[in-house]
């Protein structure tokens, strides 16, 4: 568990809200120009912060789901929490040409690039998937044939996020598979994986501990914890295994 | 404050601010989990806690030692670095004046290491006077283990990273030296109240 010194000052910075995608009923992007931004990890979050016209502030932090890019934009994909006071903010009354403040990038040890190797076994509960995404994305803009393989687990077809994209980085044919499973609701005909990740299923997906795959888990708490420790006695390295968790607080 | 985002609100402002929530921070009911890998699972048959690095002689508890130790129940507010705040927790630990009391050292800091390979910094000061503790049960019962049990250190007036889970001993430095997530950029220090969350907070 070593990591590179980061000490850099982490300054409040005013993005603008450049466009907004709908992936799901719940889940939205934004994609944001940041002017200055000193470039990410994929992986890495940053922290937002609102201010009322009274003066009242809040804060909470989101993955970012873009790569390293130039032109200083980035992407944080947001899923709306009904009974949240900042995600409905984001996720709806947010339109294109408004400003928003953060700070970042924030992190450093949940993070991925193609020098790193691999394999890399991504495992993501719902908006779990937005961190590993940049991943994937970073990947595919490197020209990186690293085996990767995503297991995301989902409670139906339409709330998978990121689906037409993942579906064009499969067929890219660069050595990503992509399993899903539907725990709540299958469209009819399904084939595919339709339980809550199990120890069984992880045997399946993930290579062998031989193979010492780089394995990165980010969803609700019961998933993580369940999906690490089952991997752990699969006999996967812990050092290997990084885990980031969200739960209904994110807010 | 210049900056206004347009059209927010937040949540109703009509109850002053609890002056007991730090700046940044928003109160929670649940006890969210954060770690970075697997969660340990360390047999208490071979558990041990280690007073180690600059002192005149290392010490030992196993896990019954530690248990036989005077313990203290209390209630504090926590604060962690992902903005959430939970209010009124009650632990019971052994002090770390306890562990303390006996040791010789000229060492200003510690480096709290634990199973699992985490690391968390701390000056010495903010261990001792009644400050900080080895908790090994939360609400009254034993500490789950992905909240760090079967023991974390208890330093509630700093950021709740500094709380190190699964905590295994305390090695004291004269020198400061970042732990796990300090080298990632995370404050050396973590006072909430002054909202040091990042290097250069």
């Amino acid at each position: 568990m070593v990591g590179t010194a980061l000490q850099r000052r982490l300054i409040w910075r005013t993005a603008e809200v450049v466009d907004l995608v709908d992936e799901t009923p719940r889940v939205r992007s934004l994609v944001l120009a940041v002017p200055g931004w000193p470039g990410h990890q994929a992986g890495q979050h940053v922290d937002v912060r609102l201010t009322a016209d009274d003066g009242y502030q809040t804060q909470r932090s989101y993955s970012i789901a873009s790569p390293q890019s130039t032109d200083e934009r980035l992407t944080l994909t947001i899923e709306r929490l009904d009974d949240g006071e900042v995600s409905p903010y984001l996720a709806r009354e947010l339109h294109a040409g408004d400003q928003l403040e953060l700070r970042g990038p924030i992190g450093g040890y949940f993070v991925w690039a193609p020098a790193l190797g691999g394999p890399l076994l991504l495992i993501a509960g719902g908006s779990g998937s937005c961190p590993l995404m940049a991943m994937l994305r970073l990947r595919q803009a490197a020209g990186s044939t690293v085996p990767a393989r995503l297991l995301y687990s989902s409670r139906s077809l339409d709330e998978v996020i990121y689906r037409s994209e993942l579906a064009r980085l499969v067929a890219a044919g660069s050595g990503l598979e992509v399993m899903l499973t539907l725990t709540r609701a299958q469209p009819p005909g399904w084939t595919g994986l339709h339980r809550r990740i199990d120890t069984e299923m992880l045997q399946s997906v993930a290579w062998s501990p031989a193979e010492r795959p780089w394995i990165f888990i980010c969803g609700p708490t019961p998933l993580v914890e369940t999906a690490a420790s089952a991997l752990v006695d699969l006999g996967h390295e812990p050092a290997r295994i990084k885990t980031e968790r969200f739960g209904p607080t994110g807010g | 404050m210049s900056f206004v985002s347009r059209g927010f609100k937040g949540r109703s402002r009509d109850k002053p601010r609890d002056a007991r929530v730090p700046p940044g921070q928003y109160v929670v009911h649940d006890f969210p989990v954060l770690s970075a890998g697997p969660t340990p699972q360390p047999s208490l048959d071979t558990w041990t806690f280690s007073i180690e690095g600059e002192v005149d002689e290392t010490k030992r508890w196993t896990w019954a030692e530690m248990r036989a130790l005077p313990s203290e129940t209390v209630t504090r507010d926590i604060h962690c670095v992902t903005k959430w705040s939970k209010l009124d927790t009650t632990w019971e630990g052994v002090s770390v004046d306890t562990l303390l009391a006996g040791v010789e050292t000229a060492a200003d800091y510690v480096m709290a290491f634990c199973d699992g390979g985490y690391t968390t910094n701390l000056p010495l000061e903010d261990l001792t006077g009644g400050k900080a503790w080895i908790a090994f049960a939360f609400d009254g019962e034993p500490l789950e283990s992905q909240h760090g049990g079967p023991a974390r250190l208890l330093v509630p007036h700093l950021y709740f990273w500094k709380s190190a889970k699964w905590v295994r001993g305390l090695r004291l430095m004269n020198e400061d030296s970042p732990g796990f997530w300090e080298t990632y950029g995370y404050h050396m220090y973590g006072d909430p109240w002054l909202e040091q969350r990042y290097s250069g907070d």
